[in-house]
């Protein structure tokens, strides 16, 4: 990973001054030792008009990797998950923020014994990345830098020049201009921009790299439009995601068994469930919905079956007519969540002896799950492929058997009335697929047949007249069917 | 011994029971149960007592020490072991709780009372320094609870009760064990299995001709088996029971009533019964029978014992159907069950009972043949199959020929009898879209293999493979396998490689294995094809709807493309070929499993390929340039960066050839324009697992398959055959491989010629090694991974895991084939396929 640093100069301020404020002299190349590799530098030009200094990270790939196979067997977390295959050599990420901070520290901190009043002189900058990680591309590099005082230009690098056809990669070929900054603020621009840029998933995070954004970002990350999104995704983001990889080895491992990313298949638990209107957000009324459904089915033990992150099990358990709650899932990181969330483990023992979470499957049948008076199935159903529909249907209504089901799902006649939804998309990347009114009736109606259940209809949200409702609910009431004595089943 | 014949009682005690010794403290129970009983039969509450307060006569731990006893029996009870309970139970509610604790576990509860006289009794426990100050009154009220209840045994529901008066008639007395009537497991057949006849006379005389019977005797020896419901409804029920009667007279026939017999039978002994369901028909055709033969049919009915236990506990017959835990059992309520089965308590459009699906839950290992249930077809679910073709209802009578699981049938000659309900109905929900249940796959389990015994699945891999199965896996009923992971071959010492095909050779020579087929690593994804003759195929053999004719799936069941047509149109290549190549005659079969590599990789994989393997490529793209001009400028300016150019310029020439690396993985393809096949084994045909195919002959017939594939999509494998004894033979095998991969090719994988195959310590051997080429491993171990120092480091790559890993998904791999190919229920085949992707998520180094 390399950057380069030029400035022009005058005579009376000569480029070259670049050595003296960077403290590493022109004439020669020079070579530290960082926690990731080797960084060197050197300048490719050093004259009065113009000079460029230039950092060059060697990184260690190998190296990188097997750090984490500290415990045992290639078991530790960062076996897994780190990748032999790496653009940390190549991209200036994190990493090449820690050298910048290490070779760099005293011009960061604009500190120069030579020269001490050249650092505070704002000088002519120019900065060059070839090779910039960017997750939100060329316009979120532009949004960072330029309320800095930089001009940016940002040209996206192409996947594969074999491959037009695979787009852009997310790096950019970065170039900076200022010259009204000085150099000290310009390596602090980068020391906190490149991780955030990179958001990368392996990064270190300790307590001391909160002090660090505070000290890199004094005197202008506060008044930065952007400061909040820099902020979070230089702490938090990272933390969440690293304890996210903890939680999911197993499913990290059948991903790359089979040649897919982690994403692919550990999708139950969404960042952003889907689009929703600010005022009341549809969850919210679909939750309200189910729960006065369940109130008037007078169901006191109830199942959340696909429970997800545990909201309506925590709206459950504010209500003391429902006796037993239980929230089941597929994912284990749905439940680890809905378990933090509920505070499970802290709970007192009347209420936590009301509810219970575990993991289960709506493939198969599961006699956990039979003697209960309602089930509900909330924006489950669309997450099945429509060939493995009918294990549900016989899971929940043959075998299960409740009294009450509730079953909702997206109505995508309306999804027109989504202002940010592209046009034939779904909702949510994992939907497999989204039914109109008229589809989710015939599916009720046929399941109810089969299974012995009525069913009604209720719409949930503005019930719009042209398209319907945002979601729509389907409440099956098993049939009062006739109970036939022992005797005559015997005699048939 | 002494000289005087044994004159003792003989208490006879049923191999599976709860027998109950009923006598005052000192009347010499323990004594009794030690000289009769198994030490481990035998639980006594004083033994108890001392578990639960290190004191055997503390009073106060008795309810304690009850509940342990109770535990502890119904333990064992469950797991059909006779229990002996050593306590006073001279009281009824004791007695009532071992009563409930044996109907509980459906077996026979016996009691042997031990009468002995106050005196003996007192003179016992004075002789016991712990019971020496055990007040007299005790035992007097222990003898006076005992005389009150012993007329009252039977009632309470002893099925025995043995009776021992006096201190001579205890000591003297001897058990024998009986065995239970339903067991017969000693009697192997060969068996004739006959579905329900009601009344059919003359189907059952075509149907016995026609399984070889002769006047009710079949020539081999074979001996009939009636599930029952030989009556009612149908033409000619004397007749019926004049046949079946002779046959089980004479020992040629076992017989087994149906809820038709027993209530007829009720009605002969002249209870009250409503004369419908046919039953009127039966009472008018006996009226014209002589009173001596009704009086034999009532004797026979009254014999009839509810289910038999047959072929050392293989086979279970019964009318109605039975759970395993009520086999060989003896109750009320497994008689119950095995007459009528079990309903939901739900009536159906007709007014009928809806019966409760049984055998959809059924995870016995010994077959349970029945009847009772009309059904259009007699097929197997989970190792039971319903005979009752409703032959009085116009279908046919059913008989199912163990242990050959043939089934003989012959039509009814007319509708004797209009059925309430069409025969195709089901209970409600319908066999479609029954899913297997969870507690097949859930948690920690063991896998019983053929070839490798037991293998654990924790729970935590269960965890992620069922939410893998759950949320992105193909129907059960279409994934009968998955492929195992495969080892690498040893890390190799040869100057700039990693993996080498010397180290391959060497390994399987060390193996005792001196015959390897070296196969071609195709570069693509791993496809699993399971390829029906047509859609009735798929329908009938795999239970799925009528509709798909196969699955292509990936190694984690996945299916390969979304879009079902594309899936179709592969299979329908797949199928022309096979019927071109004239394999379905061949190899006796109507479908295929197929193990091939789908190619290119960019297909499935380019998810991937971009997020990951072409951003490194486009990255240090982007990088070199610059650094490499800067470098330059650097040293055109006299600053001495010699060192570091030369290694930038190594590094940029290696991003370079591991970008050329990834991109030969990557092809356009235009719907099926540019994907290509390549099959390299036939894992399972109807009946028959190839996986012990020698790999010539598998490829033998798969380069038929190939060449009779007009359209391009089959690719054929390349192979050689390598003596790793002979070193000439050893230098071919690597020099093709160097060839191979030195044109850019992923590498080989070598077999052992003879596909399933044991080292001379009988240990399975690696299935299959493979050697990565050079290049290819960029990919795996990043652009850098040549550079003279990084080779050092990943030599340490750890390997004995992933070999044990290997061996054990291919033991379940091989498991799941067999179970397939022996027609086995489709969750023992899903337990074996489920065990190998839980196995997936073990941690494993993933570059090997």
């Amino acid at each position: 990973m390399f950057l380069t640093i030029s400035t022009s100069g005058t005579a009376a301020s000569p480029a070259t001054d670049l050595g003296f404020l960077l403290h590493k002299h022109p004439g020669n190349a020079q070579t530290f030792t960082t926690s990731h590799g080797i960084a060197h530098v050197f300048y490719p030009e050093a004259d009065p008009e113009r000079c460029t200094a230039a950092l060059l990270l060697e990184v260690d790939a190998v190296a990188l990797v097997r750090r984490g196979k500290g415990k045992g067997r290639g078991g530790a977390p960062d076996a897994a998950l780190a990748q032999y295959v790496n653009d940390r050599p190549y991209a200036a990420s994190s990493l090449l923020a820690v050298a910048i901070g290490n070779v760099f520290s005293s011009a960061m901190r604009g500190v120069c014994r030579a020269r001490p009043e050249a650092p505070a002189q704002p000088r002519s900058l120019r900065i060059e990345v070839p090779a910039l990680p960017a997750r939100g591309g060329p316009d979120l590099v532009r949004h960072l830098f330029e309320p800095l005082g930089w001009t940016v230009t940002a040209e996206p690098v192409a996947l594969d020049t074999e491959f037009p056809e695979w787009g852009d990669s997310r790096y950019v070929g970065l170039a900076l201009e200022s010259e009204a900054l000085t150099l000290s603020e310009a390596l602090r621009h980068l020391y906190v921009l490149l991780p955030v840029l990179d958001d990368a998933k392996h990064y270190w995070v300790s307590s001391e790299e909160v002090d660090k954004l505070l000290r890199a970002g004094e005197g202008w990350l506060p008044g930065h439009p952007e400061h909040k999104l820099i902020t979070s995704r230089y702490l938090s983001r990272r933390w969440s995601l690293t304890r996210q990889a903890m939680e999911r080895l197993e499913l990290v491992r059948l991903a790359e068994a089979d040649d897919s990313e982690v994403e692919e298949i550990d999708n139950a638990v969404a960042e952003e469930t889907e689009a929703e209107e600010k005022p009341t957000p549809l969850a919210v009324q679909r939750r309200e919905a189910i729960l006065d459904a369940l109130k008037r089915s007078g169901a006191a033990r109830v199942l959340d079956l696909g429970c997800g992150q545990g909201q309506l099990v925590q709206a459950l358990l504010n209500d003391p007519s429902f006796t037993e709650i239980v929230g089941v899932d597929v994912s284990m990181r749905a439940l680890t969540i809905a378990s933090r969330r509920l505070k499970l483990d802290r709970m007192g023992e009347r209420q936590a002896a009301r509810v219970k979470l575990f993991q289960g499957s709506l493939a198969y049948t599961d006699k956990r799950l039979k003697g209960y008076d309602a089930a509900v199935l909330s924006e489950v159903i669309e997450h099945l492929d429509l060939p493995r529909l009918p294990a549900l249907e016989y899971a929940v209504f043959g075998a299960a058997r409740p009294r009450t089901v509730l079953v909702t799902t997206p109505n995508v006649e309306y999804n027109v009335r989504w202002e940010t939804l592209p046009a034939g998309h779904t909702r949510h990347g994992d939907h497999r697929f989204e039914w109109t009114r008229e589809e989710f009736r015939a599916w009720a109606h046929r399941v109810a047949e089969l299974h012995g259940y009525d069913v009604e209809f209720t719409p949930v949200g503005p019930d719009d007249p042209e398209v319907g409702p945002p979601t729509q609910m389907a409440i099956f009431d098993i049939s009062t069917a006739t109970v036939c004595t022992a005797k005559e089943a015997k005699a048939a | 011994m002494t000289e005087t014949q044994h004159t003792g009682r003989v208490l006879p005690v049923t191999d599976l029971s709860l027998v109950v010794l009923v006598g005052a403290s000192g009347s010499g129970k323990s004594t009794f149960a030690r000289r009769h009983f198994k030490p481990t039969e035998i639980i006594s509450s004083d033994f108890c007592r001392g578990l639960v307060s290190d004191d055997e006569n503390d009073q106060s731990a008795t309810k304690d020490a009850f509940d342990v006893l109770h535990y502890i029996a119904g333990k064992r009870l469950a797991a059909g072991r006779r229990t002996v309970v050593d306590a006073t139970s001279v009281q009824q509610e004791s007695r009532r709780q071992l009563i409930d604790l044996a109907k509980q576990y459906d077996v026979l509860p016996i009691a042997i009372v031990l009468d002995v006289p106050e005196e003996v009794c007192a003179e016992r426990n004075a002789a016991r320094t712990d019971r020496a100050d055990m007040p007299r009154r005790v035992i007097q009220r222990h003898i006076r609870e005992l005389r009150r209840s012993v007329r009252h045994l039977e009632r309470e529901g002893f099925r025995k009760v043995h009776i021992l008066r006096g201190v001579e008639e205890a000591e003297s007395a001897t058990v024998v064990t009986e065995k239970r009537f339903n067991d017969l497991t000693h009697l192997t057949g060969p068996f004739d299995i006959v579905g329900d006849i009601h009344g059919c006379a003359s189907e059952l005389d075509s149907l016995l001709a026609k399984l070889g019977y002769r006047d009710g005797v079949h020539p081999q020896g074979r001996t009939a088996v009636f599930v029952g419901d030989l009556v009612d409804r149908g033409p000619d029920s004397p007749g019926v029971l004049r046949r079946v009667m002779s046959m089980v007279g004479s020992g040629n026939a076992l017989c087994v009533p149906g809820n038709h017999e027993n209530k007829y039978g009720r009605y002969l002994k002249g209870r009250k019964v409503q004369h419908t369901h046919g039953l009127a028909e039966t009472i008018d055709q006996m009226d014209g029978e002589s009173e001596e033969f009704r009086a034999q049919v009532r004797e026979f009915i009254d014999g009839l014992v509810s289910h038999y236990v047959l072929d050392g506990g293989k086979l279970v017959v019964c009318h109605a159907g039975l759970p395993e835990k009520y086999h060989g059992r003896t109750s009320g309520r497994v008689r119950s069950h095995a007459l009528y089965g079990e309903t939901t308590g739900e009536t159906d459009e007709f007014g009928l009972p809806v019966r409760y699906p049984w055998a959809e839950d059924y995870r016995g290992r010994a077959a349970v043949v029945y009847g009772h249930t009309p059904v259009p077809e007699a097929t197997w679910l989970n190792n039971t199959i319903c005979l009752d073709t409703g032959a009085v209802f116009g279908g046919k009578l059913t008989a199912l020929r163990w242990p050959e699981r043939e089934l003989v049938d012959v039509p009814a000659e007319q509708v004797w009898y209009e059925p309430a309900r069409p025969l195709h109905t089901e209970a409600p929900g319908g066999q479609d879209g029954r899913p297997l249940d969870l507690a097949d796959v859930h948690g920690r389990r063991v896998v019983e293999t053929r070839h490798q015994g037991r293998i654990a699945v924790r729970e935590a891999n269960a965890a992620a493979a069922l939410e893998v199965m759950s949320r992105f896996a193909i129907d059960p009923r279409l994934l009968p396998y998955l492929p195992p992971t495969m080892a690498p071959t040893a890390t190799s010492h040869v100057e700039g490689y990693l993996e080498h095909p010397a180290e391959a050779f060497a390994q399987y020579a060390a193996d005792g294995v001196a015959r390897v087929v070296c196969e071609e690593k195709h570069m693509g994804s791993r496809a699993v094809a399971l390829v029906c003759r047509d859609t009735e195929v798929a329908h009938k053999r795999f239970g799925v709807p009528p509709g798909p004719t196969g699955s292509l799936y990936t190694r984690t069941g996945r299916p390969f493309f979304d879009d079902e047509s594309v899936t179709e149109e592969i299979l329908g290549r797949i199928r022309a070929s096979v019927d071109a190549a004239g394999l379905w005659d061949e190899l006796a079969t109507d479908w295929l499993l197929l193990d091939a590599e789908l190619l290119p990789w960019s297909l499935k994989a380019s998810g991937l390929l971009r997020t990951q393997y072409a951003a490194v490529g486009a990255a240090s793209g982007a990088v070199f340039p610059g650094a490499l001009a800067a470098l330059e400028g650097a040293a055109a300016r006299g600053v001495d960066v010699t060192g570091l150019l030369a290694r930038q310029r190594e590094r940029a020439a290696d991003a370079a050839a591991f970008t050329d690396a990834y991109r030969r993985y990557c092809w356009p393809t235009e719907g099926l324009d540019g994907v290509r096949l390549a099959p390299f084994q036939i894992l399972a045909v109807q009946g028959r697992s190839l996986a012990a195919l020698p790999h010539d002959e598998q490829l033998a017939l798969l380069d038929r398959l190939v060449e009779h594939d007009p359209t391009g999509l089959l690719q054929t494998t390349r192979r050689l055959h390598v003596d790793t004894g002979d070193p000439e033979s050893v230098r071919a095998g690597v020099d093709w491989w160097l060839e191979m991969t030195g044109r850019g090719g992923e590498g080989m994988v070598v077999k052992p010629a003879g596909a399933v195959v044991r080292d001379p310590q009988g240990r399975l051997v690696q299935p299959g090694i493979k050697c990565r080429g050079r290049e290819y491993l960029r990919i795996i171990y990043g652009p850098e991974y040549t550079r003279p120092d990084n080779l050092t480091r990943l030599r340490g790559r750890f390997l004995n895991h992933k070999r044990s890993l290997a061996i054990r998904e291919y033991a379940l791999g091989l498991e799941a084939l067999d179970r397939l190919a022996d027609g086995e229920p489709l969750w023992r085949v899903h337990e074996a396929v489920f065990g190998v992707l839980a196995l997936e998520s073990e941690p494993v180094d993933p570059r090997l």
